[in-house]
């Protein structure tokens, strides 16, 4: 029964789960632990839930073995629905990103680097800025490997209460601190005179509910509404600290990682599902977006069966959501506790280990809520690392590309289809995968493509006024 | 108008949505193919030489062109397998989406990217200030590039049902047909700024394929006529 349960929620969880990985670079260890804290808070929170949806999952199982091959008929038809359920989130951070970066000029300024990349990338010699760059990089990725491993091991110590604490302040700094820094920047560039108290008035009220959205209840949507917001927050603050060659090393390894780390046996994120599934929990909801929502605290309340249903379809956004802030929390805290002299830094580093986390968070959520309804509810969770990467390969193709729109056009497009064969294979393989790799290496190709040999011909194109 | 489309009969079913993005990745892989040629065609050969490089430009443009047909062909051969998929999976034994239903959707992924791809930045360089044509150019670049992006646009809806049609039946004319007008289209777009040449014959053909997409797809006069008066 139980590895029934655990086979469930896993195709839930690996859909999105696999998007975990990739923001986890060094999140994974943060993911991972919030995820252990949001399956360890909602298991604390539904015990008498727990009970009860062992045996409608164990039902489930039945109904599910004997329908299984219309089940998963089912799971792919309604698979397109998810996949649009997932591209419509990513598209709008995409856009929220892209958008920032065009307008405002803050972020595409050189303000100095994060001290997880020491060495300058403004060196005389090329072979320099390589070495540079590769030393930069080696450096993140040690960083977030780092993370992720603490965060499994906090996860597998249940050492929640850490995960939990780490998560809300790295949510706290992410809310508060940088949408303070955004607005401040967005005033600046369109000339419009704000007072102090108004600031502070709007972002109290931003981050509280903020807050109360991603780690406690609050209505789908605006939870997801949230989670994209923050993640394109962390993306923004990717784009301006990380220099050039390094951001683009970054991104290519981090895709690797996250396929090692969630397909090798040993590798943390695997382990951070397992365990999750193990115990019956649901990920970190401030790591992971989903598409529809698990409340299992709800579920604990008095109707069980409308409160699965209610929240199976919200829970899904949510949790994905609720990864994803979650993940920016972590990060936060790790933030705090390193001796950054920047905050800034601090605070990408918290939001960086949500990432990993609420990936974990995502492939962890239990299926519990999900088996007791009808496979129409089941969502798809993406990690909110897996959000902010993709945001950051396309903000970074709209400030940097000489192709501009078209670059930025088919970086997008590749990401999508990135998305859709992910998504494919997740439907075939039903266990956790990476959402990065695939979808970050056909953005990079098709980016250095663009750039390179497309621009030059599209422009030459438009000169005469041919068409194609 | 490709953009009211889009809204109005593809946003509604997500598995439209998810071919019309693989059509348009379809498009961009077979740009990058061409631009690849081209690119290499280039610096081969000497950038001094004007018409030379004027040349090689058109011989980029057929090649993409025939690129552009290769691609939609394997996007072709990808929907059947696909739809022999969903018809195994439906609970009725018939697709949800019918081949003609893909094949419009695959044109219109085509269409827009391509439309995107030679819009966009004009678009954005027509955001700031600037008189258009001062060095002698056509005053009439905007406008005309819009018509000329929006024909296109509306083209490749129509050779994708075409093309979809010809491939199914067998009809190897039909593909001929369209594969050969589309360089013709291309190849009118050669004369500009001389703009009659290229958007007046470009608009014929237009219609001509957009009449002769209707009757396959099972329209005729009297569903026209009907549709008009609204009966």
């Amino acid at each position: 029964m139980t590895e029934l349960s655990a086979h469930l929620p896993q195709f839930q969880h690996g859909q999105l789960t696999e998007n975990f990985p990739d923001n986890h670079l060094s999140n994974t260890n943060d993911n991972s632990e919030r995820r252990r804290h949001g399956n360890s808070e909602r298991r604390r929170n539904d015990n008498p839930e727990y009970e009860t949806n062992g045996q409608p999952q164990n039902n489930i199982q039945h109904v599910v073995e004997q329908d299984e091959e219309e089940d998963e008929e089912l799971t792919l038809k309604y698979g397109a629905k998810h996949v649009i359920m997932l591209f419509v989130p990513v598209t709008l951070c995409m856009v929220v990103v892209v958008a920032t970066i065009k307008s405002v000029s803050f972020y595409t300024r050189k303000d100095g680097q994060l001290i997880y990349t020491p060495f300058t990338e403004e060196t005389e010699t090329v072979g320099q800025r390589a070495l540079n760059s590769i030393l930069n990089a080696a450096i993140m990725i040690s960083v977030i490997i780092v993370m992720t491993i603490l965060l499994v091991v906090l996860y597998k110590y249940r050492c929640y209460k850490v995960i939990h604490g780490w998560l809300i302040i790295s949510s706290l700094l992410l809310l508060f601190f940088f949408s303070f820094i955004y607005l401040g920047e967005v005033f600046k560039t369109y000339n419009v005179a704000m007072d102090y108290i108004t600031v502070a008035l709007m972002i109290w009220n931003f981050g509280v509910v903020g807050m109360i959205c991603i780690h406690w209840k609050g209505p789908l949507r605006l939870q997801q509404a949230y989670l994209i917001m923050i993640s394109a927050l962390m993306a923004l603050v990717f784009i301006k600290y990380l220099p050039e060659w390094t951001a683009w090393l970054i991104l290519a390894v981090i895709s690797v990682y996250d396929l090692v780390a969630v397909l090798c046996p040993k590798g943390p994120l695997r382990m951070l599902v397992e365990t999750a599934q193990e115990r019956n929990e649901t990920l970190f909801p401030a790591l992971i977006y989903s598409s529809t929502m698990i409340w299992l605290v709800n579920m604990a309340e008095k109707d069980p069966e409308a409160q699965r249903k209610a929240s199976k379809n919200p829970t899904y956004d949510k949790q994905a959501l609720a990864n994803q802030t979650r993940n920016q929390d972590a990060e936060a805290d790790d933030g705090g506790f390193s001796q950054d002299w920047q905050q800034q830094r601090d605070n990408r580093i918290g939001p960086i280990e949500s990432t990993p986390e609420s990936r974990a968070a995502v492939q962890a959520l239990p299926s519990n809520s999900q088996t007791s309804e009808d496979p129409e509810e089941r969502g798809v969770k993406l990690g909110l690392g897996d959000f902010i990467f993709y945001s950051v390969l396309v903000g970074k193709a709209s400030a940097t590309a000489s192709g501009d729109w078209n670059t930025t056009l088919a970086c997008f497009v590749a990401i999508l289809i990135g998305l859709c064969l992910t998504l494919l294979l997740l439907a075939i393989f039903k266990k956790a995968l990476p959402a990065l790799p695939i979808s970050i290496t056909f953005g990079l190709v098709f980016y250095f493509a663009t750039d390179n040999l497309v621009q030059p011909f599209m422009d030459q194109l438009a000169f005469h006024q041919f068409y194609i | 108008p490709a953009f009211g489309l889009f809204i109005f009969t593809i946003a509604r079913d997500p598995l439209r949505i998810i071919i019309l993005i693989a059509g348009a990745f379809f498009w961009l892989v077979s740009l990058l193919l061409s631009s690849l040629i081209w690119f290499i065609a280039v610096k081969a050969s000497d950038p001094q030489d004007e018409p030379l490089q004027k040349g090689l430009l058109i011989f980029g443009v057929m090649f993409s062109v025939l690129l552009q047909e290769a691609f939609r062909f394997l996007y072709y051969k990808l929907l059947r397998k696909a739809i022999e998929g969903l018809v195994a999976l439906s609970e009725d034994g018939c697709s949800p989406l019918s081949l003609q239903q893909m094949a419009y959707v695959a044109g219109v992924g085509f269409g827009l990217m391509s439309g995107a791809f030679s819009m966009i930045n004009l678009l954005a360089d027509a955001l700031g200030p600037g008189i258009v044509g001062i060095h002698g150019d056509s005053q009439l670049y905007f406008l005309t590039s819009a018509f000329m992006t929006m024909v296109l646009i509306f083209l490749h809806t129509f050779w994708g049902i075409l093309f979809f049609h010809g491939c199914e039946h067998q009809r190897w004319w039909e593909i001929m047909a369209v594969v050969i007008m589309h360089l013709a289209v291309s190849g009118s777009t050669f004369s500009n700024p001389l703009y009659v040449g290229s958007l007046v014959p470009s608009y014929l053909l237009m219609a001509a394929a957009a009449a002769w997409a209707y009757l396959l797809s099972g329209g005729s006069a009297q569903n026209l006529r009907r549709f008009l008066l609204c009966k």
